[in-house]
Protein backbone atom coordinates (compact mmCIF):
# COMPACT_ATOMS: atom_id res chain seq x y z
CA UNK A 1 0.00 0.00 0.00
CA UNK A 2 1.32 3.57 -0.87
CA UNK A 3 0.06 6.84 0.51
CA UNK A 4 -1.90 9.11 -1.52
CA UNK A 5 0.23 12.49 -1.96
CA UNK A 6 -0.72 14.65 1.10
CA UNK A 7 0.38 18.12 2.45
CA UNK A 8 0.86 19.13 6.31
CA UNK A 9 1.88 22.38 6.85
CA UNK A 10 2.44 24.89 9.85
CA UNK A 11 2.47 29.13 9.39
CA UNK A 12 3.39 31.46 11.82
CA UNK A 13 2.63 29.59 14.99
CA UNK A 14 2.94 31.27 18.02
CA UNK A 15 2.24 29.71 21.81
CA UNK A 16 2.67 31.78 25.01
CA UNK A 17 2.69 29.78 28.13
CA UNK A 18 1.84 31.99 30.89
CA UNK A 19 4.95 34.71 30.14
CA UNK A 20 7.06 32.62 28.75
CA UNK A 21 6.88 32.10 24.58
CA UNK A 22 7.28 28.32 23.28
CA UNK A 23 7.50 29.22 19.88
CA UNK A 24 7.00 32.40 17.75
CA UNK A 25 6.18 31.87 13.73
CA UNK A 26 7.23 28.61 13.79
CA UNK A 27 6.33 27.12 10.08
CA UNK A 28 7.29 23.65 8.33
CA UNK A 29 6.05 22.00 5.45
CA UNK A 30 6.08 18.56 5.54
CA UNK A 31 5.34 15.90 2.24
CA UNK A 32 4.90 12.46 1.77
CA UNK A 33 8.34 10.80 3.06
CA UNK A 34 8.98 13.59 5.55
CA UNK A 35 9.58 13.25 9.01
CA UNK A 36 9.80 15.80 11.76
CA UNK A 37 11.91 15.78 14.56
CA UNK A 38 11.01 18.13 17.49
CA UNK A 39 14.10 18.25 19.65
CA UNK A 40 14.50 20.23 22.88
CA UNK A 41 15.35 20.04 26.45
CA UNK A 42 12.81 18.97 29.08
CA UNK A 43 10.28 21.83 29.32
CA UNK A 44 11.03 23.29 26.04
CA UNK A 45 7.20 22.64 24.83
CA UNK A 46 7.57 19.21 22.46
CA UNK A 47 4.63 18.55 23.97
CA UNK A 48 2.53 21.22 23.55
CA UNK A 49 3.15 21.92 19.76
CA UNK A 50 2.52 18.27 19.18
CA UNK A 51 -1.05 19.00 20.61
CA UNK A 52 -1.30 21.81 19.12
CA UNK A 53 0.08 20.03 15.74
CA UNK A 54 -3.12 16.70 16.57
CA UNK A 55 -5.40 20.07 17.20
CA UNK A 56 -6.29 19.54 21.08
CA UNK A 57 -4.69 22.62 22.01
CA UNK A 58 -4.82 25.89 19.81
CA UNK A 59 -1.88 27.99 19.08
CA UNK A 60 -2.33 31.80 19.64
CA UNK A 61 -1.96 32.84 16.39
CA UNK A 62 -0.44 31.02 12.80
CA UNK A 63 -2.53 28.36 10.78
CA UNK A 64 -2.21 24.23 10.84
CA UNK A 65 -2.97 23.03 7.04
CA UNK A 66 -3.79 19.49 6.03
CA UNK A 67 -3.97 19.28 2.23
CA UNK A 68 -4.44 23.03 2.54
CA UNK A 69 -7.31 23.47 4.59
CA UNK A 70 -7.22 24.40 8.25
CA UNK A 71 -7.49 21.57 10.79
CA UNK A 72 -10.17 23.07 13.26
CA UNK A 73 -12.07 23.54 10.14
CA UNK A 74 -11.90 19.88 8.37
CA UNK A 75 -11.60 18.10 11.53
CA UNK A 76 -13.21 14.84 10.03
CA UNK A 77 -10.44 14.43 7.29
CA UNK A 78 -7.71 15.66 9.32
CA UNK A 79 -8.67 12.87 12.13
CA UNK A 80 -9.56 10.34 10.10
CA UNK A 81 -5.82 10.87 8.62
CA UNK A 82 -3.49 10.65 11.51
CA UNK A 83 -2.90 8.70 14.68
CA UNK A 84 -1.36 10.18 18.06
CA UNK A 85 0.19 8.93 20.57
CA UNK A 86 0.97 11.44 23.91
CA UNK A 87 2.23 10.56 27.53
CA UNK A 88 -0.70 9.52 28.57
CA UNK A 89 -1.08 5.92 27.00
CA UNK A 90 -4.93 5.71 26.33
CA UNK A 91 -5.68 2.42 27.24
CA UNK A 92 -8.26 1.64 29.80
CA UNK A 93 -6.71 -0.43 32.68
CA UNK A 94 -9.65 -2.55 32.89
CA UNK A 95 -9.30 -3.63 29.70
CA UNK A 96 -7.07 -5.95 27.90
CA UNK A 97 -4.66 -5.12 25.18
CA UNK A 98 -6.68 -6.72 22.20
CA UNK A 99 -9.97 -4.80 23.12
CA UNK A 100 -8.38 -1.64 23.85
CA UNK A 101 -7.33 -2.40 20.59
CA UNK A 102 -10.50 -3.23 19.18
CA UNK A 103 -12.44 -0.06 20.39
CA UNK A 104 -9.89 2.07 19.43
CA UNK A 105 -10.64 0.94 15.57
CA UNK A 106 -14.47 0.45 16.25
CA UNK A 107 -14.16 4.37 15.98
CA UNK A 108 -11.92 4.67 13.17
CA UNK A 109 -11.98 1.81 10.70
CA UNK A 110 -14.39 -0.65 10.20
CA UNK A 111 -11.68 -3.42 8.24
CA UNK A 112 -8.98 -2.81 11.23
CA UNK A 113 -10.00 -6.72 11.71
CA UNK A 114 -7.46 -8.87 11.04
CA UNK A 115 -4.71 -6.47 11.42
CA UNK A 116 -5.09 -6.45 14.75
CA UNK A 117 -3.77 -9.92 15.36
CA UNK A 118 -0.99 -9.15 13.39
CA UNK A 119 -0.07 -5.99 15.02
CA UNK A 120 -0.93 -7.88 19.15
CA UNK A 121 2.13 -10.36 17.62
CA UNK A 122 4.22 -8.11 16.04
CA UNK A 123 4.39 -5.97 19.65
CA UNK A 124 5.07 -9.15 21.31
CA UNK A 125 2.22 -9.04 23.36
CA UNK A 126 0.76 -12.33 22.79
CA UNK A 127 1.56 -13.81 26.62
CA UNK A 128 -0.95 -10.63 28.06
CA UNK A 129 -3.33 -10.32 25.38
CA UNK A 130 -5.98 -11.26 28.22
CA UNK A 131 -4.51 -9.91 31.03
CA UNK A 132 -6.27 -6.49 32.13
CA UNK A 133 -3.94 -3.37 30.92
CA UNK A 134 -3.77 -2.31 34.80
CA UNK A 135 -1.82 -5.01 35.23
CA UNK A 136 0.87 -4.80 32.63
CA UNK A 137 4.52 -2.97 33.12
CA UNK A 138 4.89 0.45 31.59
CA UNK A 139 6.96 -0.88 28.69
CA UNK A 140 4.02 -3.29 28.18
CA UNK A 141 1.60 -1.08 28.22
CA UNK A 142 3.59 1.19 26.24
CA UNK A 143 3.55 -1.56 23.24
CA UNK A 144 0.04 -2.04 23.66
CA UNK A 145 -0.73 1.51 22.52
CA UNK A 146 1.79 1.41 20.01
CA UNK A 147 0.44 -1.52 18.41
CA UNK A 148 -2.11 1.16 17.36
CA UNK A 149 0.16 2.43 15.11
CA UNK A 150 0.71 -0.87 13.06
CA UNK A 151 -3.11 -0.85 12.61
CA UNK A 152 -3.31 2.28 11.58
CA UNK A 153 -3.86 3.04 8.41
CA UNK A 154 -3.58 6.97 8.52
CA UNK A 155 -1.02 9.26 6.77
CA UNK A 156 -0.01 11.08 9.60
CA UNK A 157 2.16 9.59 12.48
CA UNK A 158 2.54 12.00 15.66
CA UNK A 159 4.16 10.24 18.45
CA UNK A 160 5.38 11.98 21.93
CA UNK A 161 8.49 10.59 23.52
CA UNK A 162 8.05 6.74 21.36
CA UNK A 163 11.03 5.18 23.10
CA UNK A 164 9.73 6.20 27.14
CA UNK A 165 9.79 3.25 28.75
CA UNK A 166 11.17 0.50 26.29
CA UNK A 167 13.68 -1.78 26.17
CA UNK A 168 16.20 -1.43 23.51
CA UNK A 169 14.19 -4.54 21.31
CA UNK A 170 11.18 -2.20 21.57
CA UNK A 171 13.46 1.11 20.43
CA UNK A 172 14.57 -0.67 17.52
CA UNK A 173 11.01 -2.06 16.46
CA UNK A 174 10.16 1.34 17.05
CA UNK A 175 12.45 2.64 14.34
CA UNK A 176 11.34 0.04 11.97
CA UNK A 177 7.60 0.78 12.14
CA UNK A 178 8.40 4.60 11.61
CA UNK A 179 10.82 4.02 8.59
CA UNK A 180 8.03 1.31 7.17
CA UNK A 181 6.02 3.87 7.07
CA UNK A 182 8.32 6.43 5.52
CA UNK A 183 8.90 3.99 2.97
CA UNK A 184 5.29 3.71 2.15
CA UNK A 185 4.95 7.48 1.75
CA UNK A 186 3.93 8.54 5.00
CA UNK A 187 4.68 11.06 7.27
CA UNK A 188 5.52 11.62 10.66
CA UNK A 189 5.98 14.19 13.57
CA UNK A 190 8.49 12.56 16.50
CA UNK A 191 8.96 14.40 19.43
CA UNK A 192 12.37 12.98 21.63
CA UNK A 193 15.79 14.72 22.59
CA UNK A 194 18.08 11.90 21.11
CA UNK A 195 19.18 10.98 17.83
CA UNK A 196 16.55 8.23 16.07
CA UNK A 197 18.36 5.57 13.42
CA UNK A 198 15.59 6.30 11.10
CA UNK A 199 15.81 5.71 7.26
CA UNK A 200 13.47 5.42 4.41
CA UNK A 201 12.70 9.34 4.73
CA UNK A 202 14.16 12.87 4.82
CA UNK A 203 14.40 14.95 8.51
CA UNK A 204 12.54 18.10 8.93
CA UNK A 205 14.20 19.12 12.07
CA UNK A 206 12.51 21.34 14.55
CA UNK A 207 14.67 22.77 17.57
CA UNK A 208 12.68 24.47 20.61
CA UNK A 209 15.03 26.69 22.75
CA UNK B 1 -9.94 2.66 5.02
CA UNK B 2 -13.85 2.63 5.93
CA UNK B 3 -15.01 4.98 8.61
CA UNK B 4 -17.62 3.54 11.02
CA UNK B 5 -20.87 5.32 10.92
CA UNK B 6 -22.44 6.77 14.11
CA UNK B 7 -24.46 4.42 14.77
CA UNK B 8 -21.59 1.52 14.72
CA UNK B 9 -19.37 3.95 16.98
CA UNK B 10 -22.21 4.62 19.43
CA UNK B 11 -22.83 0.84 19.51
CA UNK B 12 -19.13 0.25 20.40
CA UNK B 13 -18.95 3.12 22.98
CA UNK B 14 -21.77 1.77 24.71
CA UNK B 15 -20.81 -1.42 24.91
CA UNK B 16 -17.43 -0.42 26.26
CA UNK B 17 -19.00 1.65 28.84
CA UNK B 18 -21.21 -1.22 29.98
CA UNK B 19 -18.43 -3.58 30.02
CA UNK B 20 -16.18 -0.69 32.00
CA UNK B 21 -19.33 -0.04 34.29
CA UNK B 22 -19.43 -4.13 34.70
CA UNK B 23 -15.79 -4.79 35.99
CA UNK B 24 -16.37 -1.80 38.38
CA UNK B 25 -19.66 -2.70 40.03
CA UNK B 26 -18.52 -1.39 43.86
CA UNK B 27 -18.14 2.68 42.60
CA UNK B 28 -20.99 1.82 40.48
CA UNK B 29 -23.11 1.16 43.90
CA UNK B 30 -21.79 4.07 45.86
CA UNK B 31 -24.48 6.67 44.39
CA UNK B 32 -27.42 3.97 44.74
CA UNK B 33 -26.45 3.52 48.28
CA UNK B 34 -26.35 6.51 49.16
CA UNK B 35 -29.64 7.40 47.61
CA UNK B 36 -31.01 4.99 50.10
CA UNK B 37 -29.54 6.64 52.79
CA UNK B 38 -30.11 9.59 52.25
CA UNK B 39 -33.55 8.90 52.23
CA UNK B 40 -33.76 7.26 55.20
CA UNK B 41 -31.80 9.90 57.45
CA UNK B 42 -34.59 12.11 57.15
CA UNK B 43 -37.66 9.70 59.09
CA UNK B 44 -34.86 9.64 62.05
CA UNK B 45 -34.40 13.54 61.95
CA UNK B 46 -37.83 14.33 61.63
CA UNK B 47 -40.50 11.57 63.19
CA UNK B 48 -42.08 8.50 62.08
CA UNK B 49 -45.34 9.42 61.91
CA UNK B 50 -47.07 8.20 58.89
CA UNK B 51 -48.62 11.67 57.53
CA UNK B 52 -45.65 13.70 58.15
CA UNK B 53 -43.75 11.13 55.85
CA UNK B 54 -46.51 10.90 52.88
CA UNK B 55 -46.24 14.82 53.46
CA UNK B 56 -42.66 15.17 52.78
CA UNK B 57 -42.15 11.87 51.07
CA UNK B 58 -41.92 12.96 46.98
CA UNK B 59 -39.97 16.17 48.42
CA UNK B 60 -37.59 13.51 49.47
CA UNK B 61 -36.93 11.00 47.08
CA UNK B 62 -36.41 13.70 44.64
CA UNK B 63 -33.82 15.54 46.42
CA UNK B 64 -32.28 12.30 47.37
CA UNK B 65 -32.14 11.40 43.49
CA UNK B 66 -30.80 14.85 42.74
CA UNK B 67 -27.81 14.54 44.99
CA UNK B 68 -26.90 10.79 44.48
CA UNK B 69 -26.82 11.78 40.73
CA UNK B 70 -24.71 14.87 41.00
CA UNK B 71 -21.96 12.01 43.11
CA UNK B 72 -22.25 9.82 40.48
CA UNK B 73 -21.05 12.75 38.00
CA UNK B 74 -17.90 12.31 38.96
CA UNK B 75 -17.09 8.19 36.88
CA UNK B 76 -18.41 9.83 34.44
CA UNK B 77 -15.46 11.48 32.35
CA UNK B 78 -12.52 11.40 35.19
CA UNK B 79 -11.43 7.84 34.28
CA UNK B 80 -11.26 8.40 30.84
CA UNK B 81 -9.92 11.99 31.19
CA UNK B 82 -6.76 10.34 33.56
CA UNK B 83 -5.56 7.26 31.29
CA UNK B 84 -6.06 9.81 27.91
CA UNK B 85 -8.42 7.85 26.16
CA UNK B 86 -10.72 10.49 25.90
CA UNK B 87 -7.99 12.54 24.31
CA UNK B 88 -8.04 9.26 21.79
CA UNK B 89 -12.02 9.60 21.45
CA UNK B 90 -11.38 13.63 20.84
CA UNK B 91 -9.09 12.89 17.91
CA UNK B 92 -11.53 10.20 16.48
CA UNK B 93 -13.40 10.86 13.14
CA UNK B 94 -16.33 10.31 15.14
CA UNK B 95 -18.36 13.60 16.42
CA UNK B 96 -17.18 14.36 20.02
CA UNK B 97 -20.62 15.96 20.63
CA UNK B 98 -22.11 12.30 19.80
CA UNK B 99 -19.82 10.10 21.79
CA UNK B 100 -20.22 12.39 24.77
CA UNK B 101 -23.89 12.06 24.13
CA UNK B 102 -23.53 7.75 24.26
CA UNK B 103 -21.51 8.17 27.26
CA UNK B 104 -23.64 10.04 29.28
CA UNK B 105 -26.63 7.44 27.89
CA UNK B 106 -24.14 4.96 29.25
CA UNK B 107 -24.02 6.89 32.15
CA UNK B 108 -27.76 7.17 32.81
CA UNK B 109 -28.03 3.27 32.28
CA UNK B 110 -25.82 2.34 35.05
CA UNK B 111 -26.46 5.46 37.62
CA UNK B 112 -29.79 6.87 36.40
CA UNK B 113 -31.99 3.84 35.83
CA UNK B 114 -31.52 2.00 39.21
CA UNK B 115 -32.59 4.99 40.69
CA UNK B 116 -36.10 4.82 38.81
CA UNK B 117 -36.39 1.22 40.05
CA UNK B 118 -35.60 1.48 43.53
CA UNK B 119 -37.42 4.57 43.92
CA UNK B 120 -40.81 2.57 44.28
CA UNK B 121 -39.07 0.81 47.46
CA UNK B 122 -38.26 3.97 49.08
CA UNK B 123 -41.66 5.55 48.26
CA UNK B 124 -43.36 2.76 49.81
CA UNK B 125 -40.90 3.17 53.22
CA UNK B 126 -42.85 7.04 52.76
CA UNK B 127 -46.19 5.32 52.96
CA UNK B 128 -46.82 6.83 49.35
CA UNK B 129 -50.29 5.50 47.75
CA UNK B 130 -50.18 2.75 45.26
CA UNK B 131 -51.41 5.51 42.97
CA UNK B 132 -48.91 7.90 43.48
CA UNK B 133 -45.93 5.04 42.66
CA UNK B 134 -46.56 5.51 38.72
CA UNK B 135 -46.73 9.17 38.75
CA UNK B 136 -42.74 9.48 40.56
CA UNK B 137 -41.78 6.51 38.44
CA UNK B 138 -42.44 8.42 35.25
CA UNK B 139 -41.26 12.17 36.38
CA UNK B 140 -38.15 10.07 37.66
CA UNK B 141 -37.36 8.14 34.61
CA UNK B 142 -38.26 11.55 32.98
CA UNK B 143 -36.18 13.84 35.49
CA UNK B 144 -33.15 11.79 35.87
CA UNK B 145 -31.87 11.75 31.79
CA UNK B 146 -31.90 15.33 31.94
CA UNK B 147 -30.07 15.66 35.38
CA UNK B 148 -27.38 13.18 33.66
CA UNK B 149 -27.42 15.29 30.68
CA UNK B 150 -27.11 18.94 32.35
CA UNK B 151 -24.46 16.87 34.69
CA UNK B 152 -22.60 16.12 31.95
CA UNK B 153 -21.76 19.26 30.86
CA UNK B 154 -20.54 20.21 34.45
CA UNK B 155 -18.57 17.23 34.81
CA UNK B 156 -17.22 18.08 31.18
CA UNK B 157 -16.28 21.55 32.51
CA UNK B 158 -14.19 20.52 35.33
CA UNK B 159 -12.59 17.00 33.74
CA UNK B 160 -9.14 18.67 34.05
CA UNK B 161 -9.44 19.92 37.60
CA UNK B 162 -7.55 17.91 40.26
CA UNK B 163 -10.53 18.08 42.90
CA UNK B 164 -13.65 19.19 41.16
CA UNK B 165 -16.36 17.65 43.16
CA UNK B 166 -17.89 20.02 44.65
CA UNK B 167 -17.74 22.40 42.07
CA UNK B 168 -19.84 20.30 39.79
CA UNK B 169 -22.25 20.20 42.64
CA UNK B 170 -22.34 24.55 42.46
CA UNK B 171 -22.77 24.17 38.77
CA UNK B 172 -25.12 21.62 38.41
CA UNK B 173 -27.56 21.91 41.22
CA UNK B 174 -28.91 25.27 40.39
CA UNK B 175 -29.70 24.41 36.95
CA UNK B 176 -31.51 21.18 38.10
CA UNK B 177 -33.81 23.32 40.21
CA UNK B 178 -36.85 23.39 37.57
CA UNK B 179 -36.32 19.32 36.99
CA UNK B 180 -36.70 19.13 40.97
CA UNK B 181 -39.80 21.16 41.15
CA UNK B 182 -42.01 19.72 38.59
CA UNK B 183 -40.78 16.15 39.06
CA UNK B 184 -41.55 16.52 43.26
CA UNK B 185 -45.00 18.53 41.83
CA UNK B 186 -46.05 15.38 39.39
CA UNK B 187 -45.83 12.86 42.22
CA UNK B 188 -47.67 15.60 44.91
CA UNK B 189 -50.56 16.00 41.90
CA UNK B 190 -50.45 11.86 41.50
CA UNK B 191 -50.71 11.55 45.15
CA UNK B 192 -53.87 13.69 45.59
CA UNK B 193 -55.29 11.54 42.70
CA UNK B 194 -55.17 14.24 39.86
CA UNK B 195 -53.75 14.64 35.98
CA UNK B 196 -49.87 14.39 35.93
CA UNK B 197 -49.61 15.31 32.23
CA UNK B 198 -48.42 18.79 32.80
CA UNK B 199 -45.55 18.56 34.89
CA UNK B 200 -45.26 15.58 32.83
CA UNK B 201 -44.87 17.00 29.34
CA UNK B 202 -42.83 20.01 31.00
CA UNK B 203 -40.46 17.05 32.25
CA UNK B 204 -40.03 16.03 28.62
CA UNK B 205 -39.70 18.88 27.01
CA UNK B 206 -36.57 19.89 29.39
CA UNK B 207 -35.33 16.51 28.51
CA UNK B 208 -35.40 17.23 25.15
CA UNK B 209 -33.76 20.71 25.39
CA UNK B 210 -31.13 18.77 27.33
CA UNK B 211 -30.71 16.20 25.04
CA UNK B 212 -30.02 18.52 21.82
CA UNK B 213 -28.09 21.24 22.85
CA UNK B 214 -26.20 19.36 26.11
CA UNK B 215 -24.00 17.35 24.05
CA UNK B 216 -22.70 20.35 22.25
CA UNK B 217 -22.25 22.25 25.70
CA UNK B 218 -20.10 18.94 26.87
CA UNK B 219 -18.33 18.73 24.14
CA UNK B 220 -17.12 22.43 23.87
CA UNK B 221 -16.40 22.49 27.16
CA UNK B 222 -14.25 19.03 27.04
CA UNK B 223 -12.04 20.34 24.47
CA UNK B 224 -11.21 23.30 26.79
CA UNK B 225 -10.64 21.02 29.48
CA UNK B 226 -8.03 18.64 26.38
CA UNK B 227 -6.26 22.53 26.03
Amino acid sequence: MKFSQSSFQGRNLTLWRGDRCLFQNLGFTLGNSQWMHVMGGNGSGKTTLLRVLCGLSMAESGDILWNDKRIDRSRFDYHSSMIYMGHLEGLKGDMNPEENLRFHYQLRDKQAGDRIEMAIERMGLQRCRTLSCRYLSAGQRRRAALARFLVSQATLWILDEPFANLDVKGRALVEEMVSEHLAKGGMAILAAHHDMQISGGTEVPVELS
Amino acid sequence: MQTPGLLDSALALLARDLKLGYRRLGELANPLVFFLVVATLFPLATSPEKELLMEIGPGIVWVAALLSSVLALDTLYRSDMDDGTLEQMALSPQPLAWLLLIKTIAHWLVSGLPLVILAPLVAKAFFLPAEAMWGMVASLALGTPTLSLIGSIGAALTAGLRRGGALVAMLVLPLSMPILIFGARATDLAMDGMDITGPLNLLAAIMFLALSLGPIAAAAAIRVSLD
